[in-house]
C-alpha cells in the first residue's frame, strides 16, 4: 500500500462557524490522517469544543468544506450512560441485535470491566463509568474517535490509569483521534501531534516526535497559550 | 506501548481492582495487594456491625411509640363506647365496626359493593390516564400539539374537578357514565402534567449521546425519552390515584345504585353509623393499598434510579 496518496480521515478546509455576531471558527484548516492521534489545546472560548462538535455532526458549519468518516463517535467529559440500562446494554446501544451482547462483552473485557456487564451505571465509580463510555465508543469500530475532555472530571490517579488504557486501545484499533483537552502534559503524553487553537484558528501545529524533548515542547505550548513558566 | 494498567500480571481474567489501586500494578506494592484479596472489605467489616446494632437499638422505641399512640386511641375509643360515654349512634365502638365488616362480608354485600367501586375507579382511571398520557406525550414532543392542547387543558384544570358535579348529573343523569367521567377528569390532569414535565426534563446530554450513536428518532424516543420521563409519569399516576378515590367518594354518594359510597349513603338513611364508619375506614385502606401498589411499581420500573433504593447490584 502506498502511504503518500492515502486520503486523510478528517479534512476541514476553511470552515466557518458563527453564533449570531460572533465568529467562533475563522476559516479553520485541519487534517487528521488515519490512525493519527491529534490533541487540541487552547484557552476556554477559543472554539475547540465547537470544532469537535462540528466534526461529530452535532453542530453545523456555516461555510467551508468538511469531510469526516461516516463511522465516527464521541466520548464526552461526562459518561452519558443511560441510567435505566445495565452497563452492557449501554455499550451495545444501537448495535445489530444478534451479536450485540457478545460484542459489548468483548468491549467491556478490553476496558477491564468484564464482570460489571450486569451492573447499573449508578453503581460505577467515575473512572469505571468513563471506561464504559470508552467501550461504547470503541465497540462501534470508529474511524474517527472524538474525545471531548474525557478525563477532566477524573481524579489524578484514575486519569493516569485512563491514559494508559486509551494509549493501548488506540494502538490496537487505530482510529483517527481528536482529543480536546486543557492539559498540556496529557496532550504531549498521548498524541502524535499537538495543535493549539486561538480565536477560531489553528495557531500552531507540533509533531511530538519532532520536538527536542517533551519538556521543551511543554514550555513552548504553554508560551503559546500565554503561560510563562517561572 | 505498555499493557493497560487495568490488567494485573495475574492473567487475563484478573479481577478489576478498585480504581485507586490500579496504577501500582508495576510497582512493588502490587505484591502486597495480591496477597490480601478484598482487603477493603476486611478492614471495613468491623465498624459497621456495632454501628448498625446501636442504630437499631435506638430506633426501636420510636417505631413502637409511633404505633402505640394510635392503638391506645383505639382502645380509649372502645372503652368510652362500652361505657356509653360516646353513644353508639354517634360513633360506634371499633369492635362493632369490625363485627359489621364481618357480617357484611359473610352476606356478600360488602364484596359486591367494593368490587363495584374498584371497577369504577379502574375504568375511570384507564380512560383519564390513557388520555392524559397520550395528550401529555404529544404536547411533550410537538410544539404544534402544545399550541393546540396545552392552553385548553390549563384552563379546564383551573376548575376544581368536583365543582362540575351538578353539570355532570345534568349531562349523564345518574348512570355509570357520569361517574366514569368524573374519575377520568380527576385522573387526566396529574398524568398529563407530569408526562409533559417528564419529557421536557430528559437530559439533553443523553439525547445528544443518542444522536452520536446514531439512534433513529423512534428508537431515541423509546430508549431515551420515555424511560427518562418515567419517574415523573409514575408520580403522576400516584397523584391520579388519590384523585380517583376522591372523585369516587363524591360520585357514589350521589345517586349510585351500588358501591361503597352507596353503602354509606344508604346507611345514613337508617342511622347505621357502624356501616358509615366502616366505609370511611375502607376508603382509607384502599388509599393505602393503591399507594403501596404505586410504590411497588416505582421500585420495579425504577430499579436503576438512585432515589428508589434500586441500583444496587
Amino acid at each position: 500500500m502506498s502511504v503518500a496518496v492515502e486520503a486523510p480521515a478528517v479534512r476541514a478546509a476553511k470552515i466557518v462557524r458563527r453564533y449570531g455576531e460572533r465568529t467562533v471558527l475563522h476559516e479553520l484548516d485541519l487534517e487528521i490522517r488515519r490512525g493519527e492521534f491529534v490533541a487540541l489545546i487552547g484557552k476556554s472560548g477559543c472554539g475547540k469544543t465547537t470544532l469537535l462538535r462540528a466534526l461529530a455532526g452535532l453542530d453545523l458549519v456555516d461555510g467551508g468544506g468538511l469531510t469526516v468518516p461516516a463511522a465516527s463517535t464521541v466520548v464526552f467529559q461526562e459518561h452519558r450512560l443511560l441510567p435505566w440500562w445495565k452497563v452492557w446494554r449501554n455499550v451495545a446501544i444501537n448495535l445489530p441485535r444478534g451479536t450485540a451482547r457478545s460484542r459489548a462483552q468483548a468491549a467491556l473485557d478490553e476496558v477491564g470491566l468484564s464482570d460489571h456487564a450486569d451492573a447499573w451505571p449508578v453503581t460505577l465509580s467515575g473512572g469505571e463509568a468513563q471506561r464504559v463510555a470508552l467501550a461504547r465508543a470503541l465497540v462501534r469500530e470508529p474511524e474517527l474517535l472524538l474525545l471531548d475532555e474525557p478525563f477532566a472530571a477524573l481524579d489524578a490517579l484514575t486519569r493516569i490509569k485512563m491514559h494508559g488504557l486509551v494509549r493501548n486501545l488506540i494502538s490496537r484499533h487505530r482510529p483517527a483521534v481528536l482529543l480536546v483537552t486543557h492539559d498540556v502534559d496529557e496532550a504531549i503524553s498521548l498524541a502524535d501531534r499537538v495543535v493549539t487553537m486561538r480565536e477560531g484558528r489553528i495557531a500552531a501545529d507540533h509533531r511530538v516526535a519532532d520536538a527536542p524533548s517533551p519538556a521543551s515542547l511543554r514550555t513552548q505550548l504553554l508560551a503559546e497559550l500565554g503561560v510563562v513558566e517561572q | 506501548m505498555s499493557t493497560p494498567a487495568i490488567r494485573t500480571p495475574a492473567g487475563p481474567p484478573a479481577p478489576p481492582a478498585d480504581d485507586l489501586h490500579l496504577p501500582v500494578s508495576s510497582t512493588s506494592l502490587s505484591a502486597d495487594e495480591s496477597t490480601v484479596p478484598a482487603s477493603g472489605s476486611v478492614t471495613a467489616a468491623p465498624p459497621p456491625v456495632p454501628g448498625r446494632a446501636a442504630r437499631r437499638r435506638r430506633a426501636l422505641p420510636y417505631k413502637l411509640i409511633s404505633w402505640t399512640v394510635p392503638v391506645l386511641l383505639l382502645v380509649v375509643w372502645e372503652l368510652l363506647s362500652r361505657a356509653a360515654v360516646i353513644e353508639s349512634n354517634v360513633l360506634p365502638a371499633p369492635s362493632s365496626v369490625g363485627i359489621t365488616a364481618w357480617r357484611l362480608t359473610e352476606t356478600g354485600e360488602l364484596p359486591t359493593h367494593l368490587w363495584e367501586s374498584l371497577q369504577r375507579a379502574a375504568i375511570g382511571l384507564a380512560i383519564g390516564g390513557s388520555l392524559g398520557l397520550v395528550l401529555g406525550t404529544l404536547t411533550g414532543f410537538s410544539r404544534l400539539a402544545e399550541a393546540i392542547v396545552d392552553r385548553n387543558i390549563q384552563i379546564i384544570r383551573a376548575i376544581p374537578f368536583l365543582a362540575i358535579l351538578p353539570l355532570v348529573m345534568v349531562w349523564f343523569g345518574v348512570g355509570e357514565s357520569g361517574r366514569y367521567f368524573l374519575v377520568a377528569l380527576g385522573t387526566l390532569f396529574p398524568i398529563y402534567l407530569n408526562t409533559v414535565l417528564g419529557i421536557r426534563q430528559v437530559d439533553p446530554k443523553l439525547l445528544e449521546m443518542g444522536r452520536v450513536v446514531g439512534l433513529p428518532r423512534l428508537r431515541l424516543i423509546r430508549t431515551v425519552i420515555l424511560p427518562g420521563a418515567l419517574p415523573s409519569v409514575l408520580l403522576g399516576v400516584r397523584l391520579a390515584l388519590t384523585n380517583a378515590w376522591l372523585a369516587l367518594v363524591i360520585a357514589e354518594t350521589v345517586g349510585a345504585p351500588a358501591g361503597i359510597g352507596f353503602m354509606a349513603t344508604n346507611a345514613r338513611e337508617f342511622l347505621q353509623t357502624d356501616v358509615i364508619v366502616l366505609v370511611i375506614v375502607l376508603y382509607a385502606l384502599i388509599g393505602l393499598t393503591t399507594d403501596l401498589i404505586a410504590r411497588a411499581l416505582e421500585r420495579r420500573f425504577l430499579a436503576w434510579h438512585p432515589h428508589y433504593n434500586g441500583g444496587k447490584k
